[in-house]
């Protein structure tokens, strides 16, 4: 993720890192640099033009020369510029008392309402709330019919008629919820243009027949350019009170986060990350920035590794690299919480630095498979005491696994190898909690691909 | 000026337009699409109409945003103008915030600037001619029409991001194809999303195409595979083969495209013999990581460019071209099944600055 945006800006880190202090100049170049970065991210050129004013101002000032690192110094500022620019942090999901909470979906089309919508109802009904969802997108053909399924799929009611006026709709919706005791009204509204004057008339009137207690945004987190206007239009229209962004889960830079609080004030809520419905989280303006800077993403590393690795198991592990006592079965047993941890090249983004670093290199997930079956067709004596493995071990091995005799050398090599970086790298610390994550890995993981 | 010319053309017809109220009341009557919208005159083909389909299309696309966006450039490319750093600046603004990317438009200023100097443009009559002739320069030597194969059925394959457009692109092709006189059938092969194989059916019921589906949840390659069998049984002229949208930085599922496009010239030798990424016009630089590792499993042989009648003008193809040749070859300009027409480098790159 953002790896364009990391290596242009690190280059010119690099760069004002090597000088003794700022210049109007040398401040200049870099700013330009950065300017380049954020139009790649498809930050909006408007935004870009008016955070670069901001920096300048900022930058040039004494504060910055009469500082010691200067180079340290103006990445804060950016850092600072960009957190400013997200944030606040938006309030995590609230509700009403009495009445239903109404919250009221809007977008582009294929913006990704529908399934954004039955993730709310989920963490919804996960906050002990019993929601309603409605099919207010009667335009796209099976679209009511894609919310029903949905909605079976989380054992949550679904509020749909044959054809009828959204506006309408979405007033006995409403009703229909208060007699049925559903506290929280969902309303997946069809995807339209922003310029669609009828359209967007058909929200307002949505909007003041259900008095939603949230209206939100929902933008596809690769818009480019564009961004600014469908959420200006959007926005002076209905008053949004939040944005989500979708499909983060991919290599977008997201620059659209940006844009959108820019133009419009209000804060993104949540970032959609994958299609399974469990799959919405809070947006965290620091967390963006930092990707944005190449400063890598280590808070949702942490996040991460911390669900997928139990305390007392990272310790035990610790213990045995310190006592030499790692074992193949270990070696297993993390290669396959660093599969539960998600994708390796994701993971590797995410460290700071690795973003430049990894260029050229491709992370074989089918090499990670290769050791597990290897490791899984050793007896239990040979995962624990390698040594044991001679010639005609290697063969049954191979032969189990799919492998050559070559390939389990390669692994038992890389594996003592490993064992020993291990050691002299961490001392008593345990890899994960160090981020010491790609070094434990073998090195044939990664196929160099070096120009 | 072509540009002027086609500007008088759009600026006349719009007054015979319908009112934007009674044009939304039609747009929902979606079941009427099929049997009458917007059909062209009987007899003429679709390749007789690629005039006709420019200019109405792009006419139709843009008619509702040209009144409401006060373009940068309005006035500014006026005759005997002259070229200043303030018209420069507004040009890069408007390449870059059509989403062009700032690499392939920082080069065109060099050149534009370069092209100053020399004398090579005069003044902003000349800088305008000149950027057009530059931009499309891009889009040379690409063959825009579809590879059809020379014994039925011809395949086309269709893949694409999440809610990129695929299926209403595919609705598209199929109303083209059928108006066209061509027997067409869809697969469902996107058997992951709730109700997408329903969806797909709603469409193919209202352009006039056959389906090949399975159940929700069933092999996308096996569908395929169904798809041609049937096609071939049936003497169909074209498949559309549908997939699930899937963001092209996910393995395992773009290896599960490469597998279904194997699937298909499995059972017929030389297909898919289109393979299409549908791109939202809106998507600004992911645009090119999406096309190139598209391109990289399944090799994609051209760009449907979809949703080009909002206010995001596509400018990614064009900035993307520098880096990755893929030819755009059709745009898709609102919800209903014709309102499709072929890339047409020349308006589009019009269309940029209007």
């Amino acid at each position: 993720m953002f790896e364009a945006i990391t290596k242009s800006l690190e280059a010119v880190f690099d760069r004002l890192r090597g000088r003794g202090r700022l210049t109007r100049e040398n401040i200049q170049e870099g700013l330009r640099e950065v300017r380049t970065a954020l139009l790649e991210a498809d930050v909006n050129y408007k935004v870009v033009k008016d955070l670069i004013n901001r920096v300048t101002e900022k930058a040039v000032g004494e504060e910055v020369l009469q500082s010691v690192a200067p180079g340290q110094q103006i990445v804060k500022i950016i850092y600072d510029e960009l957190v400013r620019l997200m944030g606040p942090v938006g309030q995590p999901m609230t509700f009403q008392e009495g009445n239903p909470t109404v919250i009221m979906l809007v977008g582009l089309h294929g913006c990704g309402k529908t399934t954004t919508s039955a993730k709310l109802a989920k963490l919804a009904l996960s906050k002990g709330r019993k929601p309603l969802l409605v099919a207010a997108d009667i335009q796209r053909p099976a679209a009511i019919e894609q919310l029903k399924v949905l909605g079976k799929q989380l054992g949550i009611p679904v509020y749909s008629e044959n054809g009828g006026q959204p506006p309408l709709l979405c007033q006995r919706a409403f009703d229909y919820a208060i007699k049925n005791g559903q506290n929280v009204v969902i309303l997946d509204t069809a995807g339209r243009l922003h310029i669609d004057e009828e359209l967007m008339a058909e929200l307002r009137e949505i909007k003041e027949r259900t008095k939603p207690y949230s209206v939100l945004f929902v933008c596809d987190a690769m818009t480019g350019q564009d961004a600014v206007n469908s959420a200006k239009e959007f926005n002076s229209q209905l008053e949004f009170d939040g944005a989500i962004l979708t499909k983060m889960d991919g290599d977008t830079r997201g620059g659209a986060a940006l844009s959108i609080k820019a133009v419009t004030g209000k804060p993104i809520k949540y970032v959609g990350v994958g299609e399974k419905l469990d799959m919405l989280e809070e947006f965290y303006p620091d967390r963006m920035a930092s990707r944005i800077l190449g400063m890598g993403d280590v808070v949702t590393l942490v996040e991460k590794a911390q669900a997928a690795v139990k305390e007392e198991d990272a310790k035990a592990f610790a213990r045995k690299i310190k006592e030499e006592s790692l074992t193949l079965e270990d070696f297993l047993d993390q290669l396959q919480k660093i599969k539960k941890m998600g994708p390796l090249q994701e993971l590797l983004s995410m460290i700071p630095g690795m973003g430049t670093k990894m260029e050229g290199l491709e992370v074989e997930e089918a090499q990670m498979k290769k050791i597990e079956a290897m490791i899984q067709s050793m007896t239990k004596e040979e995962r624990a005491n390698p040594d044991l493995i001679d010639g005609s071990h290697r063969q049954r091995i191979a032969r189990g696994s799919a492998t050559t005799p070559h390939d389990i050398n390669q692994l038992l090599k890389q594996f003592r190898f490993m064992k020993k970086m291990l050691k002299t790298a961490f001392g008593g610390a345990t890899s994960l909690s160090r981020m010491g994550l790609p070094k434990g890995l073998p090195a044939g993981m990664f196929k160099g691909k070096r120009k | 000026m072509v540009f002027d010319l086609i500007k008088g053309l759009l600026g006349q017809e719009e007054k015979k337009e319908a009112k934007p109220a009674e044009a939304a009341a039609e747009k929902r009557e979606e079941e009427a699409v099929s049997a009458s919208g917007g059909q062209p005159e009987e007899g003429a083909s679709w390749l007789s109409l690629d005039a006709w389909v420019s200019l109405e299309g792009l006419k139709k696309g843009l008619e509702k945003t040209r009144s409401r966006l006060e373009g940068h450039l309005k006035g500014l490319f006026a005759l005997g103008q002259t070229v200043d750093e303030h018209l420069l600046e507004e040009v890069e603004a408007a390449l870059i915030e059509a989403d062009m990317g700032v690499k392939p438009v920082n080069r065109l200023m060099e050149e534009l600037r370069r092209a100053c100097q020399s004398g090579q443009i005069k003044d902003a009559v000349g800088l305008k001619a000149y950027l057009k002739t530059s931009l499309k320069e891009r889009f040379k030597g690409y063959k825009l029409e579809l590879n059809m194969s020379p014994t039925p059925p011809t395949v086309i394959m269709i893949a694409g991001v999440n809610g990129s457009g695929k299926t209403t692109s595919i609705a598209k092709l199929g109303y083209m194809f059928v108006k066209e006189g061509k027997r067409v059938l869809l697969a469902a092969g996107d058997t992951y999303r709730a109700a997408a194989v329903e969806q797909l059916e709603i469409w193919a019921g209202r352009v006039g195409a056959q389906i090949i589906k399975h159940q929700t949840g069933a092999d996308p390659a096996a569908v395929a595979y169904d798809a041609l069998q049937a096609a071939v049984a049936r003497g169909m002229d074209v498949v559309i083969v549908d997939t699930a949208g899937r963001l092209h930085t996910k393995q395992n599922l773009m290896n599960e495209l490469g597998k279904i496009k194997k699937v298909l010239s499995k059972r017929i030798e030389h297909a898919p013999h289109e393979v299409l990424l549908v791109l939202d016009a809106t998507t600004g630089q992911n645009a090119i990581s999406q096309a190139k590792l598209f391109k990289e499993a399944i090799d994609i042989t051209g760009i449907f460019l979809a949703k080009l009648d909002g206010t995001a003008k596509g400018g990614v193809v064009l900035g993307m071209q520098d880096e990755i040749k893929i030819p755009v070859k059709f745009v898709g300009l609102g919800e209903k099944a014709e309102n499709i027409q072929r890339f047409d480098p020349e308006g589009f790159i019009d269309a940029l600055f209007d």
